[in-house]
């Protein structure tokens, strides 16, 4: 746990260096507040820019963060340095896991400026869901590629079917089908209800059988290439 | 400190390490010689626990070292082959990360970088840094903590002569603290100046393990005596009785400008055990 806390400070000074992953944290939800603030059409649904933003960010900015983070510092040896100090790969993933999530957990916190007091509470469960499995399918991809490059470029599709298919399920029947079992389709069924009642067994299977995924891949990846 | 006993290691069939066998003890610098590709850093990650072996066994501080605990670790220092230094942080904070993870003050920090040289560099983001910079940084994160271990893969390796020395002196100094250090190194003047003990590695076989000094006096097969003339002239002599008429003649002359005695270099030695030249390519 102390060693935790300690990957988790290092890595708020290495991100307060880090443009590209700053950017991954800040971008979604300025654009959020923004958009949902600057552009008013009447036909359009209530909070339609904080959802869809939402729901980007929690297809992009955890998944590539945490493999960036995790397939850099294999490419560049500092996890095997950390493993020599003793550090265990639990302790450091979890540390990496835990930051990006509580960071992301404050991006969220950001974009429910403009949500109701009362639908607070369930929008931002719904984004600590969606984090989490963001997170393992990040840190799926940063275990497995062991560089930044290969990280890169298993992320890009990975991240554009998660984070774009319930904006283009908006305006396609057909892909609405596909769509409905990536996560964050689902993720987006329950903000739109922004309910627990309007949440269906299925939602929640589908949900569930996505998470379980990430977490075998997850595993996979590890037992296969460890942190080495 | 260290006993390594008929040690065996394979990747998949390929066999890397061969019945490996040697002590160290208290306070020595000990070298392991060997080229490119005969097994060094594999050796370095067993003694370390970061790798696991097939046959044979490896006690650290008197322990199976699968065994070590943290506390025995606290008293290890690891510099691998890659430096591994956190790019966007500064020297300082580099060092911090690891001051957490050991418990060492944070004053360490301070005077290790002032050993090792960064002073000067102390808030610059490592990226910034140059090789010997990043090297020294590596050696700085190995000594914070004190350990009384301490474990170099190739420390001076493609770096210029001046940061080599440097580096020299700071092993040299670590040793007069009471430290035993456990050095891979492919180049033998290193070996030679730094090492109470050296073992040849060759294709994961040690083929010669003793001081320097004396691995060199046992392959001194054609002892030779070398003279220098105030002609410019060098004259190859062997060492034998009938050649000290000859040195005795040239001397009343005055005719000698200085005499060597050419004994090998690890080099050669090297080269005569194993027919292959230490920084031959592969
Ligand atoms: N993880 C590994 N898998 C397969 N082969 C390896 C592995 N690590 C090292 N080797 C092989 O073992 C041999 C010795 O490598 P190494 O210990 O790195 O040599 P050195 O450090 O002396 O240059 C090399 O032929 C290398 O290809
Ligand atoms: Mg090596």
């Amino acid at each position: 746990m102390r060693n935790s806390l300690i990957i988790i400070k290092k890595q708020v000074k290495d991100t307060l260096k880090n443009k590209t992953v700053l950017i991954q944290f800040i971008l979604f939800p300025i654009m959020a507040l923004i958009m949902e603030n600057a552009i008013r059409i009447d036909s359009m649904p209530e909070l339609f820019f904080t959802k869809l933003f939402s729901i980007m960010y929690i297809g992009m900015a955890p998944l590539t963060s945490v493999a960036s983070i995790i397939s850099e510092e294999k490419e560049k040896n500092t996890l095997r340095v950390l493993s020599m100090a003793n550090v265990k790969p639990w302790q450091y993933l979890f540390g990496v896991g835990f930051y990006v999530w509580i960071i992301c957990m404050i991006g969220a916190g950001v974009m429910a400026a403009v949500i109701k007091k009362e639908d607070i509470p369930f929008y931002l469960l719904v984004m600590a869901v969606g984090f989490a499995v963001s997170i393992l399918a990040g840190a799926c991809i940063g275990i497995f590629a062991g560089n930044q490059m290969t990280a890169t470029s298993i992320v890009m599709p990975v991240m554009l079917v998660f984070a774009f298919s319930p904006m283009l399920a908006m305006f396609n029947e057909n892909i609405e089908k596909v769509a409905r079992f990536a996560y964050t389709q689902q993720l987006k069924v329950f903000m739109d209800g922004m309910s627990f009642s309007g949440i269906k067994t299925d939602n929640i299977l589908i949900l569930a059988v996505n998470a379980m995924l990430m977490a075998v891949l997850f595993f996979i990846a590890f037992r296969k290439k460890g942190l080495e | 400190m260290i006993r390594c006993n008929d040690v065996f290691k394979s990747f998949s069939e390929k066999t890397v390490l061969s019945g490996i066998s040697f002590n160290i003890g208290d306070g020595e610098i000990f070298g392991l010689l060997g080229p490119s590709g005969a097994g060094k850093t594999t050796l370095i990650r067993i003694l370390t626990g970061q790798l696991s072996f097939d046959k044979g066994y490896v006690t650290v501080f008197d322990k199976e070292v699968s065994s070590l605990l943290g506390e025995d670790k606290k008293n290890i220092g690891i510099m691998m082959d890659q430096f591994g230094v956190y790019e966007r942080l500064s020297c300082i904070d580099n060092l911090k990360v690891f001051a957490d993870i050991y418990k060492a003050p944070y004053d360490r920090i301070k005077s290790t970088l002032e050993e090792v040289g960064l002073k000067d560099a102390q808030n610059l983001p490592a990226v910034k840094l140059s090789k010997g910079m990043r090297a020294r940084l590596a050696l700085a994160r190995v000594f914070m903590h004190s350990p009384k271990l301490i474990f170099l893969d190739e420390p001076t390796s493609g770096l210029d002569p001046q940061t080599m020395r440097q580096i020299h002196k700071i092993i040299l100094e670590k040793k007069k603290e009471g430290c035993t250090v456990f050095l891979t190194t492919h180049n033998m003047e290193e070996a030679y100046k730094l090492c109470d003990r050296v073992a040849l590695l060759n294709e994961g076989v040690i083929v010669e393990n003793d001081t320097p000094e004396r691995i060199c006096r046992k392959y001194n097969h054609q002892k030779t005596i070398k003279l220098h003339l105030s002609s410019g002239e060098d004259v190859v002599i062997p060492h034998e009785s009938n050649s000290s008429e000859m040195i005795g003649r040239l001397l009343s002359d005055g005719s000698i400008e200085t005499i060597h005695s050419s004994e090998p270099t690890l080099e050669t030695v090297f080269l005569e055990l194993t027919g292959r030249m230490l920084e031959e390519d592969e």
